[in-house]
């Protein structure tokens, strides 16, 4: 009998595959499906102090090897998004993570707080948007003392709930920011955003098809990044990492869990496979195991290290 | 991953009036389409909106669209040999059942609705298509309905044209008299609530067209959800057997923010 349990920051998962935030995750009743799909915890898309509408479309296209998308935080600000996260908590009967943002780290700390009397089973702190530059400057997640301050900001105000900074793929101070949010507080790291920004041009129309012309890459391509970016923040911390990138299979997420993830995140899978991807990814990654021997997932966490 | 559904440029065929608020756009874009599926349209610098497929054949599309906003607006200025960028068609369309159809368009979301009516005659259906418009100028495609061998029923709510009152008015009445197997529709979401609740009180079968603000098109930003379900992939129509159980249909809506407007 193979066992897919995972263990997150004192969080118990049925199985390790979380929903990644700004996947589905507008309203209670599309992450309450990923979870009636088998995901073994959602994330809902990230909540800001204000209401936003984010870029004008084209906001989110498929291309060759995966998605890109420049969708700008959309939310609809922290009181009604504190009233979803509630929803979802009473709803949905996996652990609900609720996903942060702010333009610095005091308004993290606001919104933060807000968000955390919804009692979300986990906190993200999203460090690492790569399409709101024009606005809000370099992402926090690309330089260590930036990081550590929005995690530090938050630690100070919301206690119970565990804190998962999720982190860029963007930044040649990787192991620097993974070890100063460990050290400011964060109980967790998802590696990560999307990678980028890239940019799709239309050749007929001579201009690039993004309203904000440059967004984030995700999907398949993406994925040896991601893996790395994994196996760089498992060599650098002790605390767990939620590996998210381009997974798709159940062999793309062994392959983070073996690059040091305790949970994978899966997002733009479910442009092509539906919410459904969630049971089948989980069903071959247990018939792998089956195969193979290994008993629970957690054997295989930093398997690759050697 | 299957094919990617990338943004094409199609080349402006001809553009037609087909009254005076709403026109329709041909397109040079070859696609299987069915009656209720929907292509996101992109003008460069102006944005992208989905529309419901309204003619698909002869490695062409039509797109009719109603005059509302600036988009819109801008898409209707389109001349020939210009072009708009395609991606799709994506979502689920009508699924033609046997027997008689009673098909109830209101306003301009009698779009989709020539089309499927079209579709219907070919498979070889009776139908009745119930035209719904606010005033006699507002109708779409009744002529297009009869051409096709449609029984149609014109309703203003102004008695411009055929019988004053509601489209609802007129599908209670002709629920009573004749035996209709599906009913199929496409308008304002006050309007389909209503034909839903009087398929459900007739035993009768139905699926509607719901329309909600969209980003991606293809089920992943999760912008367009009706409660749990995704009205770009899951829809944009849904049975009957659904609609009855999504408390959102008819009372809820979410703008670009994610805000619901209840």
């Amino acid at each position: 009998m193979v066992e897919l349990g995972a263990q997150l920051a004192g969080v118990e998962l049925r199985n390790p595959l979380v929903l990644a935030s700004g996947v589905l995750g507008v309203s209670a009743g599309t992450i309450e499906r990923a979870a009636e799909s088998g995901a073994g915890a959602v994330t809902l898309k990230s909540i800001g102090p204000k209401p936003r509408a984010g870029h004008p479309n084209p906001t989110v296209l498929e291309w060759g090897c995966g998605l890109i998308n420049a969708v700008g935080l959309s939310n609809p600000g922290m009181e009604a998004g504190a009233r979803e996260v509630e929803e979802a908590v009473r709803r949905v009967k996996v652990p609900v993570i609720a996903s942060v943002f702010a333009g610095d780290a005091e308004g993290f700390a606001a919104v933060a707080e807000t968000v955390a009397a919804a009692k979300p089973a986990l906190l993200e702190l999203n460090l690492s948007c790569p399409n709101v530059m024009g606005e809000h400057g370099v992402p926090f997640a690309y330089e260590p003392g930036s990081a550590a301050a929005v995690v530090g900001a938050v630690k100070a105000r919301v206690r119970g709930i565990p804190l998962v900074a999720k982190l860029s793929p963007n930044t040649h101070l990787l192991s620097g920011v993974a070890r100063a949010v460990e050290g400011a507080g964060a109980d967790a790291i998802n590696m990560g955003n999307t990678l980028g920004p890239g940019m799709i041009i239309s050749l007929e129309a001579r201009r690039p098809v993004l309203a904000n012309k440059a967004g984030g890459v995700s999907g398949p391509a993406v994925r040896p990044v991601a893996v790395r970016c994994v196996w760089d923040v498992f060599e650098a911390v002790k605390i767990p990492i939620i590996g998210t990138g381009g997974v798709s299979s159940g062999r793309d997420a062994l392959e983070f869990v073996m690059a040091g993830a305790a949970c994978v995140g899966v997002g733009s899978a479910v442009a092509w496979g539906g919410p459904a991807v969630f049971r089948r990814i989980a069903g071959e990654m247990r018939a792998w195991m089956e195969a193979n021997g290994v008993s629970s997932v957690k054997e295989l966490v930093g398997a690759a290290h050697g | 991953m299957g094919k990617p559904r990338e943004t094409v440029m199609a080349r402006v065929l001809e553009v037609r009036a087909e009254n005076p608020r709403v026109k329709t756009v041909y397109l040079d874009f070859a696609a299987k389409a069915a009656p209720g599926q929907f292509v996101m349209a992109w003008i460069p610098g102006e944005g992208e909106k989905p529309f419901s497929v309204s003619f698909c054949g002869g490695a062409r599309i039509g797109l009719t669209v109603a005059a509302i906003g600036p988009f819109s607006r801008k898409l209707q200025e389109l001349k020939p040999g210009g072009v708009l960028g395609i991606r799709g068609p994506f979502g689920k369309g009508f699924k033609l059942k046997e027997g008689k159809a009673a098909v109830v368009g209101g306003g301009c979301g009698s779009a989709p609705l020539g089309f499927l009516v079209e579709e219907l005659r070919r498979a070889g259906s009776e139908v009745v298509f119930v035209n719904g418009a606010k005033t006699k100028s507002e109708l779409l495609f009744a002529a297009r309905a009869n051409a096709a061998g449609a029984r149609v029923i014109v309703c203003t709510d102004d008695g411009s044209e055929g019988r004053k009152g509601f489209a609802t008015d007129a599908l209670a009445e002709l629920l009573e008299s004749e035996k209709i197997d599906c009913v199929y529709t496409c308008g304002p979401e006050v309007m389909m609530k209503k034909v839903a609740g009087l398929c459900a009180q007739n035993c009768v079968d139905c699926q509607a067209s719901l329309e909600r603000f969209m980003k991606c098109g293809f089920g992943v930003c999760g912008q367009c959800a009706v409660d749990g379900m995704l009205v770009c992939r899951d829809g944009p129509v849904f049975p009957l057997s659904r609609l009855a159980r999504l408390r959102e249909f008819g009372s809820a809506r979410r703008d670009a923010c994610g805000s619901v407007d209840a």
